[in-house]
């Protein structure tokens, strides 16, 4: 165990998730739906030391597997993220996030004057680029903070 | 043309353009021969928007095919005002007519509509996204003045929010066209168009100066640069002033180049140039007709 896993306690079975970008779990946890009001059990790391990442956020969440559609989102916001599932305290399945083609329903678009902004019966739609999304109805490219797009739900 | 509907000018390949702008030609050399075309077609004509020249030559235009146009009426008279949906609003028009025509401020709305009917939709402009049945017109008029092979085309103006610009440009990139963006930065290219231009390996050059190109243009498309862009009178006139052209500026220019306008002008473009051979921005508005001919008997 490394110096940076001990960090944050050890889980019984759930996810944890690693190397995400420094300062960025809080986007994660809010991909995930998660705020504190429910009974989850979560320990963060941020900004740790990391020899990929310079700065890197670790997630442990107790109880909790990642959905395919959270897989996707999450790849927009941490690339190079690898998610391991935990079951009775050993890691049972390692995997790296892969980027989508399209991420429906999930993200806002931030063009105020975009069709899906207002009352419209439809999802959000954004195409993903190499480096960032475009929404498929106004075409407006985001590359930064594509997290800031989040759906509150 | 096999489009189920025209969204933006991305979707239409050179072969789809050079079709519409054929046909054009033969509605143009006599318009009034075809009113057997479209007998029993009818055109509904939803603007969400207020607009004169682009609703009346699509109504011109069915009608010069034998068919017939509804029109929606002002927004204000309208459902919309209930606060229904673009998405039922399109569903009960789509009961109506064989085609939809939607001008509408939000960006993405046709695209929307589009998804809810299974009639045509010809977007007419939605907001800041695209007007790509202007496209047709202005490529038809570029074709019948420049040709569109080889051709040296400046684009002035507000290039952020000018939908017609961003179709144009999109339009383009099935041509040998090098292209000039001039403008304010403040107003220069979107990220999406500039993206897709990339995308598309197009030449392209972004100037914030007319003189820095316009001795080699063939083609000069002027928009107009609104108001309410800026913060404020003082910052409006002084960026504005600067992407106004007249007889003086044009001296610079070629015998042959081509100034087109998508209309209406303020005062973007001085009336002194309205006379001379550069001036072809109402034939560009006359075109609109077979053009639009073209367009809906491809697409109904
Ligand atoms: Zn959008």
């Amino acid at each position: 165990m490394t110096d940076t896993e001990l960090r944050v306690s050890k889980i019984r079975d759930g996810t944890v998730i690693d190397h995400v970008p420094g300062g960025t779990a809080l986007h994660v946890l809010a991909v995930l739906g998660i705020d504190g009001s429910g009974d989850e059990e979560i320990s963060l790391g941020m900004n740790v030391p990391s020899d990929r990442l310079g700065r890197k956020d670790i997630l442990k969440i107790e109880d909790r597997e990642l959905s395919a559609d959270e897989v996707d989102v999450l790849s927009l916001i941490a690339p190079r993220a690898s998610i391991n599932i935990v079951r009775e305290y050993e890691v049972s399945e390692k995997s790296r996030v892969s980027r989508p083609d399209e991420v429906i329903g999930v993200l806002s678009c931030p063009n105020v004057s975009c069709i899906t902004t207002g009352e419209e019966p439809v999802d959000s739609a954004f195409d993903v680029l190499d480096d960032g999304v475009r929404c498929r109805y106004c075409d407006t490219i985001v590359r930064d903070d594509v997290a800031s797009l989040i759906e509150s739900t | 043309m096999r489009h189920d509907h025209l969204i933006g000018a991305k979707q239409l390949s050179r072969t789809d353009i050079e079709s519409v702008l054929d046909r054009a030609a033969e509605f143009d050399a006599d318009p009034t021969a075809f009113a057997d075309t479209r007998p029993d077609t009818l055109l509904a004509l939803c603007f969400f928007e207020p607009s004169t020249r682009t609703k009346m030559s699509f109504d011109a235009a069915i009608k010069r095919l034998g068919g017939s146009a509804t029109d929606m009426g002002s927004v204000d008279s309208s459902s919309v005002t209930k606060g229904e949906s673009l998405a039922d609003t399109m569903r009960v028009v789509a009961g109506y007519a064989d085609g939809i025509v939607l001008r509408h401020p939000s960006e993405g709305a046709a695209r929307l509509a589009a998804e809810f009917v299974d009639v045509p939709v010809i977007n007419a402009g939605d907001g800041a996204g695209q007007h790509p049945s202007q496209t047709l017109l202005d490529l038809y008029t570029i074709r019948e003045n420049a040709g569109l092979d080889d051709l040296r085309i400046g684009v002035m103006g507000d290039l952020k929010y000018g939908r017609t610009v961003h179709s144009l440009a999109g339009a383009l990139t099935n041509f040998d066209a090098r292209m000039h963006f001039i403008s304010p930065e403040s107003l220069a290219l979107p990220r999406n168009v500039r993206f897709d231009l990339h995308e598309s390996g197009a030449v392209v050059k972004e100037h914030t100066d007319l003189d820095a190109v316009l001795d080699e243009l063939d083609v000069l498309y002027v928009t107009r640069i609104q108001r309410e862009r800026f913060p404020d009178e003082s910052e409006y006139r002084a960026v504005a002033g600067e992407y106004r052209i007249d007889a003086d500026v044009l001296a610079d220019a070629r015998d042959e180049l081509t100034v087109m306008h998508p209309l209406p002008r303020v005062d973007e473009i001085a009336p002194d140039i309205d006379d001379t051979d550069h001036a072809r921005y109402f034939e560009q508005a006359h075109n609109g007709v077979p053009v639009r001919m073209a367009l809906l008997d491809s697409m109904l």
